[in-house]
């Protein structure tokens, strides 16, 4: 499984990217690889407020829906308008073209508590 | 999921395992629910062929010359219409109507019949018809559940697969059923024109010593047959608006609320009285409380799946209890017991989805058709 080396992890699967202040989340290749063929995309709205550890976004399968955590908390600034028409980007480019919202980081400490890129390949048993 | 340790396993267990199988409990069995991935399996049986394991549903061999009058009174469809080496869907009812099981009955012999019942009901099935066994020893009733190997055979491809795996064998009609190859033995190989696909296809039972059900598999897999699971099986035969047990069928609804009634023969005088009738007969009279219908979204929406409220002029009138994302329309498609005045096509209602409302219709079954 893919696991770049730039980004950081929550144990939940997802992955953020951070530019300064703002931060793109997605969800990681092993993720889309466990959801399978995914169907259905719903992005939390602009404007949203998200909390580390909550539910943000949900993704589904044919056979079940998933919760999408966020990684960090903040207000919503932009979400991914491709996926409601292809929602597939998220099993073929989950680091790229499939991510999901981008927020504004209320602390961007709290980017210090998610995983190193080692610590994830770890987790997911690589 | 339960303890794994008190899961049962289906003798095809490594077969999955090699075809890179994901495996879940269902019905207290660890199955099977996609390989590939639910899409791809869905489409290898709408267009050629694919397999599916049916090892965890039950089997039940009833014989003896009381035989037929036992299973009149057992089950809602008239056993006596089957000609020899027929099949016909029917169901098994408790006092009240409520559904027990659906299941197919196949006569193979002059007064031998063969069931075919749902995985998760097999104990609480043999015990419901032990229990009404008479004493007299005109019925022997044997559960062969745990002796064979089961495989469904499923789409266009699967008479011609068929005929060059068996090239001996008499292949049966829809709905019909043939000895797959010689017996040698009491537990014989049966092959049934049935399915739950909507598609042409066979149930294929083997006896499951020696490795009979894993050679098939592995035949059928060097035949180019697909593996499907669990997930393909549920969006195929939603698609046709197959009812699930369990979750379309249950104790507590009649098969005359779930539009099964033309599988109950309450007008055949030459049915007799049979577990349930009564119920059903004063539910007739007195109209039914709710109707299972198919719904269909008319806007895109996330895939629909059970309890998901159905709301009407802004009311909650019944949840879904199947729904999915139908693989060949590209929609969301579900069925849900409703009141009976909602139930005709064309009726606007909404689902909701996560506190999110989504426009539906009511639709006529099947939801999808070639």
């Amino acid at each position: 499984m893919n696991v770049p080396t730039d980004l950081r992890y929550a144990k939940t699967h997802e992955w953020i990217r951070s530019e300064g202040d703002t931060i793109t989340v997605g969800i990681t290749d092993h993720a889309q690889a466990e959801l399978t063929d995914i169907v259905y995309a719903e992005p939390p709205k602009v404007g949203a407020e998200v909390k580390a550890g909550a539910t943000a976004a949900v993704v589904e399968s044919v056979k079940a829906a998933s919760d999408i955590y966020s990684p960090l908390s903040g207000n919503v600034t932009e979400v991914n308008a491709e996926l409601a028409s292809n929602p597939a980007l998220l099993n073929t480019d989950p680091f790229g073209q499939g991510w999901i919202y981008r927020m504004k980081a209320s602390d961007v400490a709290e980017i210090d508590s998610l995983l190193t890129p080692e610590a994830y390949s770890a987790q997911i048993g690589q | 999921m339960s303890d794994p340790v008190t899961l049962k396993h289906t003798p095809l267990e490594a077969c999955h395992l090699a075809s890179g199988a994901r495996m879940v409990e269902f019905g207290g069995w660890l199955m099977p629910v996609q390989y590939t991935g639910i899409m791809d399996e869905h489409r290898a049986v709408r267009s050629s062929s694919g397999m599916f394991d049916i090892s965890h549903m039950g089997e039940v061999l009833v014989e003896g010359a009381g035989a037929l009058e036992w299973l009149e009174q057992l089950l809602t469809n008239r056993v006596g219409k089957l000609a020899l080496s027929r099949g016909q869907y029917t169901m098994m009812l408790n006092e009240k109507g409520g559904v027990i099981d659906d299941l197919i009955i196949y006569r193979t012999g002059e007064a031998a019949y063969f069931l075919v019942i749902n995985g998760a009901c097999r104990d609480l099935d043999l015990e419901w018809m032990r229990s009404r066994l008479p004493s007299d020893g005109s019925v022997i009733l044997r559960d062969l559940g745990d002796d064979y190997a089961a495989i469904a055979l499923q789409g266009p491809d699967s008479e011609k697969i068929l005929r060059s795996l068996y090239p001996s064998c008499e292949v049966p009609k829809r709905n019909g059923i043939a000895p797959l190859v010689a017996s040698d033995g009491s537990i014989p190989s049966l092959v049934a024109r049935t399915g739950y696909t909507g598609e042409d296809g066979f149930e294929l039972f083997v006896p499951v010593a020696q490795g009979n059900g894993e050679a098939l598999w592995q035949n059928l897999l060097a035949a180019g047959v697909k593996p499907c699971g669990l997930g393909a099986r549920d969006t195929l035969r939603l698609e046709m608006g197959y009812p699930l047990n369990g979750s379309d069928l249950s104790p507590d609804r009649t098969p005359l609320e779930a539009g099964l009634g033309k599988f109950a023969s309450l007008d055949d005088a030459a049915k007799g009285d049979f577990s349930g009738r009564k119920a059903l007969e004063t539910q007739r009279s007195k109209g039914l409380p709710s109707l299972l219908t198919p719904l269909k979204l008319t806007v895109t929406g996330p895939p629909l799946r059970s309890h998901y409220p159905v709301i009407s002029e802004g009311h909650s009138v019944g949840e879904t209890c199947s729904g999915a994302l139908s693989p060949s329309l590209g929609e969301g498609i579900a069925m849900a017991y409703l009141p009976p005045s909602l139930a005709t096509p064309g009726t606007g209602l909404e689902i909701e989805v996560r506190e999110r409302r989504y426009a539906a219709t009511v639709v006529a079954l099947p939801f999808y058709s070639k």
